[in-house]
């Protein structure tokens, strides 16, 4: 029993924070310190979270009779999601979106969305994946409409919630089918038995096999904002506060790839180099559904002249090139998506947090409002260039190492399909630095337009800034401390 | 007493699921919508008991619970929101909610 419990001791002190910051802003009602004093038990529930990975059972077995796994992919990604928290709640500490008397609401919920990750990823029955996905999306839908008052934000939230029920409707619809044909709900059971199915089954098994594959993809695809259950993303992004958005695009985004490789690779045992259970074609679908998603992102975000609205696009660009990682799904291509989730995390988060910034100061959210940003605010249009051109790529930033090893993965599958998908991936990447770039030509190219309000920086943001930018820059320099932790994550598969 | 066969429960189940995908997709009031949705779970529902019926394993059944539950759930932030729009727009209509394009 105490070993099952220490399994998920990260979750249970995340817990314990959540109801704890739900008091305490009760019990501090209206007094001066609210916000900071909520800040400060928020990030003293992560370390204490972050304290017990010591505490996990060593091995890593699986706990509550198999419901949760405690291998190394998710203890990676639990970690990550600790750090995708702190700058959560860090974001909305400062920003002006969050009002001071809903500031605890806000940390409450972001928490919350960051337990049903950490249970996402380490999901391995069907209940349990189903369970906590709308532990993830029930919190995030109320974080989205936060500004009640503001019809945006309300929208998005509505776009956000009718688009997540009906693909967790679909992907229910899938799972009651696996469960049907695989009679068990335990993801280690599920491909052995499809396989033996499938061996002597009819076609109408193998229909049924790729029909309930393809319906459980929807929730997954939903979630990390893929081709084609994508359109809730650009106005949701659009619409919600935005540390909400910043937060979003990275957490349930990296947890939604984390449970994919799970559910395709370890449920399906679907990569390259072996065939998957019940004969899918999965490698191939992903690559495609990787393809479109890249290539769409990245058009649809070159007319955009919202920034916030730029950023959901190209985050769907990066939905993309993750999903080639998760199409080989050989352990190398699984520790490059290890390789990759952090380095997004760092960049996205930071090119987000530029955003809140200039929004504190002018108001607007619209490319024009950029142009010459730097005469402004030299610093912080130095460190917005740099996470773009890291989100881009370009060497010698973080992005490139990421994208480095997500391509080589790629070539390395070896097959004539792997090569295109390799090519359309680095076609995007051209693509992409069309649109990042059109961005850093308005701060640094253009004139400041009449009257532009200069942006002071807040110390907290300026900080905050600097720890998302420097190991941006830092990593892509020496990047084998993160290669290794990932190796480690990935060696589930190995 | 004659019993049932599974695939009658199943072709129900499918037909309930479809009757609901297709409320979702076409219905511009978004408390009929939120039927549908719960139209497409109850579906659901009844192809997961179906199938726990027939394997004879009680996994299934906890988990209708487990779905129910969730729908519940998640119908209560719709219906929040239901709250919203009607406060903004004077009207539950869908149609009205498209200020963001693009």
């Amino acid at each position: 029993m105490l070993t099952n419990l220490l399994a998920i001791g990260p979750e249970l002190v995340l817990t314990l924070t959540v109801v704890l910051v739900l008091i305490a802003d009760l019990v501090i009602g209206d007094r001066p310190a609210r916000r900071g004093s909520l800040a400060v038990l928020s990030f003293a529930g992560l370390a204490a979270a972050a304290a017990t990975f010591f505490l996990l059972p060593d091995g890593g077995p699986a706990a509550f009779g198999g419901l949760v796994s405690g291998d190394g992919l998710g203890v990676f990604f639990r970690g990550l999601f600790l750090v995708a928290a702190f700058f959560g709640v860090a974001f909305g500490a400062l920003s002006d979106e969050i009002p001071v008397e809903r500031f605890g609401e806000y940390a409450a919920m972001l928490l919350a969305t960051t337990l049903g990750m950490s249970f996402l990823v380490q999901s391995q029955n069907l209940l349990m994946i189903l369970l906590s996905l709308e532990l993830v999306s029930l919190p995030s839908y109320v974080l989205a409409g936060f500004r009640r008052g503001d019809s945006r934000s309300s929208e998005a939230a509505l776009k956000y919630v009718l688009y997540g029920a009906a693909a967790s409707g679909l992907m229910l619809y899938g799972f009651s089918l696996l469960y049907g044909m695989a009679g068990t709900l335990d993801l280690s059971a599920i491909g052995p038995a499809l396989n033996a199915k499938a061996a002597g089954g009819s076609v109408g098994i193998r229909a049924g096999i790729a029909l309930a594959a393809l319906l459980s993809l929807a929730g997954f695809g939903y979630k990390v904002a893929a081709v084609p259950f994508h359109q809730w993303c650009p106005d949701v992004y659009e619409g919600a506060p935005t540390p909400v958005t910043a937060f979003l695009s990275v957490g349930p985004k990296a947890a939604g790839v984390a449970a994919l490789i799970r559910f395709v690779v370890i449920g399906f045992g679907a990569s390259v180099a072996t065939p998957p259970a019940g004969g899918l074609p999965w490698p191939v679908l992903l690559g495609v559904l990787a393809m479109a998603t890249m290539t769409l992102g990245n058009l649809a975000a070159i007319p955009q002249d919202n920034v916030k609205r730029l950023l959901a696009y190209s985050s769907i660009a990066h939905a993309g090139y993750l999903l080639m990682g998760i199409a080989v799904g050989t352990p190398d291509a699984v520790q490059a998506v290890a390789v990759y989730l952090p380095i997004y995390l760092l960049m996205n988060l930071g090119a987000f947090l530029a955003v809140m910034a200039v929004r504190a100061k002018t108001g607007s959210e619209t490319i024009a409002d950029y142009r010459g940003l730097v005469a402004r605010s030299p610093a912080l249009s130095i460190a917005l260039a740099i996470f773009l051109f890291s989100l881009t790529g370009l060497p010698p930033l973080a992005g490139f190492i990421g994208k480095f090893y997500l391509f080589a993965a790629v070539v390395k599958a070896g097959t004539p399909f792997f090569y295109v998908l390799a090519i359309v991936g680095v076609l995007n990447s051209v693509v992409s630095l069309f649109y990042y770039a059109r961005l850093v030509k308005a701060m640094f190219l253009e004139a400041s337009p009449d009257g532009a309000p200069a942006v002071l920086v807040p110390v907290p943001v300026g900080l905050l800034l600097a720890i998302l930018a420097i190991p941006t820059l830092v990593l892509g320099l020496w990047w084998s401390p993160l290669a290794d932790l990932a190796a480690r994550a990935a060696g589930i598969v190995g | 007493m004659m019993d049932v066969p599974v695939s009658w429960y199943l072709i129900l189940a499918v037909t309930l699921f479809g009757i609901g995908t297709v409320g979702v997709l076409t219905r511009r009031n978004l408390l009929v919508v939120l039927m549908s949705l719960e139209i497409m779970l109850n579906g659901v529902n009844l192809a997961i008991l179906a199938f726990a019926r027939h394997h004879g394993d009680a996994q299934g059944q906890a988990a209708v619970f487990i779905v129910m539950a969730v729908a519940a759930a998640e119908v209560a932030v719709g219906l929040a929101l239901a709250i919203a729009l009607f406060r903004h727009e004077g009207s539950v209509d869908l149609d009205r909610a498209t200020r963001m394009k693009g």
